[in-house]
């Protein structure tokens, strides 16, 4: 029985040791890695496949053909157009309201709060299915034409909350008395929102902004709903691979894999320097 | 035109740093009306370290949270240098807080944060440089400008919300127990460096406090609060050696309370006679005979002796229940033939035995300017 204090140069011990639990855990992590990136390596790898024809499913051979032909598929390019301009609005729009609802969450006690707090997560639990059905039928309703506009606000609405939810969390680790200060060193409310508080909640709202555009990005049932006559990345593929995809997709999946690993790895960097 | 300049002059010294005038502050709690301050009057002079002293939630911090502006007050006003500032904004009154918790801002380095408050008047870039530079070197804390506050020490820290604040030249200081969260050692250290400090800068300083030792030490004058009213207003000696108020006795050190019924009054003196040989007088109490009367006594003013007192000092006759040897100090604890527990301290003057043991019969006294009646 080793109390806590020698626990430590115990483990230390153990693992200079390599004993068969630490090789086979060792195993294990990599054989998750490779299962987790297995898909994606199929992907990146079918980028370069020199197919010929409509279908891209077997290895025919390496080139760089559909890099250069990136933007060949014209309904494809405007898919990806509107997926990445309503990604980046929708995390726009979420991001401001939900980074306001996160603050007035957890800032202040008001009548509704616990309401509030009670829809905005039925809005993230609640099945994509309903949600969808029920914003189509909102928007039948009200006469509103399926389309562009539609996807962007029925984007920002069930994003939303997970910005609200990720500022409100940081909020309640804050202390209250530094806007105080603020103010009592002559700061106004715009001031003290401006150099105080919204500075030492931005990895929050930062956060939240990017899993709201990671949630717009490739949001397919909802959108599918909501759509109309409009095509976003994810719409497109579904309606294409019934008669195979064209390579192209797996060059647009690739970059937007690399876009994403570029921000992870950045982040890593930055949060690395800061410490 | 000279005499008519200094009455003027003279007036002008006159006025108070703070007044507050029959200041009320309720609130509402789950339906309920709190009051947590109940009529407060007090003048706080120019120049002086103020200190409001009492346990908490005795009103103390909202008190000063009401002259800084973050809470209003229910009734009463609240006048900064002759003008009522009900209502005015915590950013546009002319005092500066220094928070418990420091309130530093954790992605400001310590140069921006002591710069916040010169930023916001528009302060030219120089003047910024040298007043942060020069307040820096008053809290000794010249060389860290580029440091963040997490990277600081906690004395450190609280010397950073201290330069913050007064870097702006407030016409008063108010500190919400600003060395709380220090450790002993440091916060004896702190307290003759704030006394030292304020001295420099020669500004009204409101010190808000639950710690009685730190108000005696550094205040010029100190407001007792319990349960939202002042219990008594004065300088530190007299609040120690006069409490006016059996809270005011048992809040400040140790204090022994007695009670008894006078027996007679010999002028203003009441005289209780408990028992044979022994007798308590108390100057100034004002009591009938017959009447009860109630009275403090320091532990460090009795004697304890083994024979009764000669001449006109106060008596009582008891047995030591407890001996604690505590260095400087022994303490001893006396029950009274009438039942009252009395603690006594004895300076450990000589390094002979002690006074007395536990069990022993001993005879306490005092001179009778040591008796103090305390507020009916």
């Amino acid at each position: 029985m080793t109390t806590m204090t020698q626990a430590g140069p115990a483990v230390r011990a153990r693992r200079g040791r390599h004993g068969w639990g630490d090789r086979l855990l060792y195993a294990y992590t990599w054989l998750i890695i490779v299962w987790l990136c297995l898909p994606i390596a199929v992907m990146i790898a079918f980028g370069f496949n020199n197919a010929k024809g409509r279908l891209n499913l077997t290895w025919q051979g390496f080139t760089f053909t559909w890099y250069g032909k990136l933007f060949a598929v014209p309904d494809l390019t405007t898919a990806l157009v509107n997926s990445l301009t309503i990604a980046v609005l929708a995390a726009l729009g979420a991001t401001v309201l939900g980074t306001l609802i996160g603050l007035a969450l957890g800032r202040f006690r008001f009548r509704g709060q616990g309401a509030l707090n009670l829809v905005q997560f039925a809005a993230i639990s609640a099945p994509e299915t309903v949600m969808g059905a029920s914003l189509l039928s909102f928007f039948v309703q009200l006469g509103v034409g399926r389309g562009y506009l539609t996807i962007l606000v029925s984007h920002i609405m069930f994003s939303l909350s997970f910005v609200a939810v990720t500022v409100r969390a940081r909020v309640l680790t804050l202390d209250p008395f530094v806007e105080e200060a603020a103010q009592d060193l002559g700061a106004s409310g715009w001031t003290t929102f401006r150099l105080v508080t919204l500075p030492m909640i931005f990895p929050a709202v930062l956060a939240g902004g990017l899993l709201a555009f990671a949630l717009s990005i490739d949001d397919f049932i909802i959108t599918s709903f909501n759509s109309g006559s409009t095509l976003t990345f994810p719409l497109w593929i579904w309606g294409a691979q019934k008669n195979g995809l064209p390579p192209q997709v797996n060059v647009m999946g690739t970059l937007i894999f690399l876009a994403g690993v570029l921000l992870a790895v950045g982040n890593a960097v930055l949060a690395r320097r800061r410490r | 035109m000279t005499e008519l300049r200094e009455t003027e002059a003279a007036t002008a010294a006159k006025v108070a740093a703070i007044e507050l005038r029959g200041v009320v502050k309720s609130f509402q709690s789950h339906g309920e009306t709190v009051t947590a301050v109940r009529g407060v009057d007090l003048t706080i002079a120019e120049g002086e370290f103020f200190s409001l002293l009492g346990p908490s939630g005795c009103g103390k911090t909202t008190t000063m949270r009401m002259i800084a502006g973050f809470d209003e007050p229910t009734e009463g006003q609240i006048i900064l240098h002759g003008g009522d500032v009900v209502g005015v904004p915590p950013n546009r009154r002319d005092v500066n807080m220094v928070f418990q918790s420091y309130a530093l801002f954790p992605h400001m380095s310590v140069f921006e944060n002591v710069a916040f408050g010169l930023r916001r008047k528009n302060t030219p870039k120089d003047e910024v440089t040298r007043r942060v530079g020069e307040m820096l070197e008053i809290v000794d804390l010249a060389g860290r400008e580029k440091r963040r506050p997490r990277e600081l020490s906690g004395g450190q820290q609280q010397r950073v919300a201290l330069a913050r604040a007064l870097v702006n030249r407030p016409r008063a200081l108010l500190l919400d127990e600003p060395l709380g969260a220090l450790d002993l050692k440091l916060r004896q250290a702190m307290q003759v460096e704030l006394k030292r400090i304020q001295r420099e800068v020669g500004i009204t300083f409101v010190y808000v406090t639950h710690d009685q030792g730190e108000a005696l030490t550094m205040s010029d004058r100190i407001a007792v609060m319990n349960e939202g009213v002042i219990e008594q207003l004065g300088p530190p000696r007299q609040v120690y050696e006069r409490p006016a108020t059996a809270f005011v006795a048992g809040f400040i050190g140790t204090s022994n309370v007695l009670s008894g019924t006078v027996a007679r009054a010999d002028g203003d003196t009441a005289v209780i006679e408990p028992g044979p040989g022994e007798r308590i007088l108390i100057p100034g109490a004002a009591a009938e005979a017959g009447g009860t009367v109630e009275l403090t006594v320091r532990p460090e003013k009795i004697a304890i002796g083994l024979h009764p007192p000669d001449g006109e000092a106060c008596a009582l006759r008891g047995t030591v229940t407890e001996v604690v040897y505590l260095g400087t100090f022994t303490n001893y604890t006396v029950r009274t033939s009438t039942g009252a527990e009395v603690v006594v301290f004895v300076q450990n003057a000589s390094s002979a035995d002690d006074v007395a043991a536990s069990g022993d019969t001993v005879w306490l006294s005092w001179e009778p300017r040591h008796s103090y009646a305390i507020g009916a």
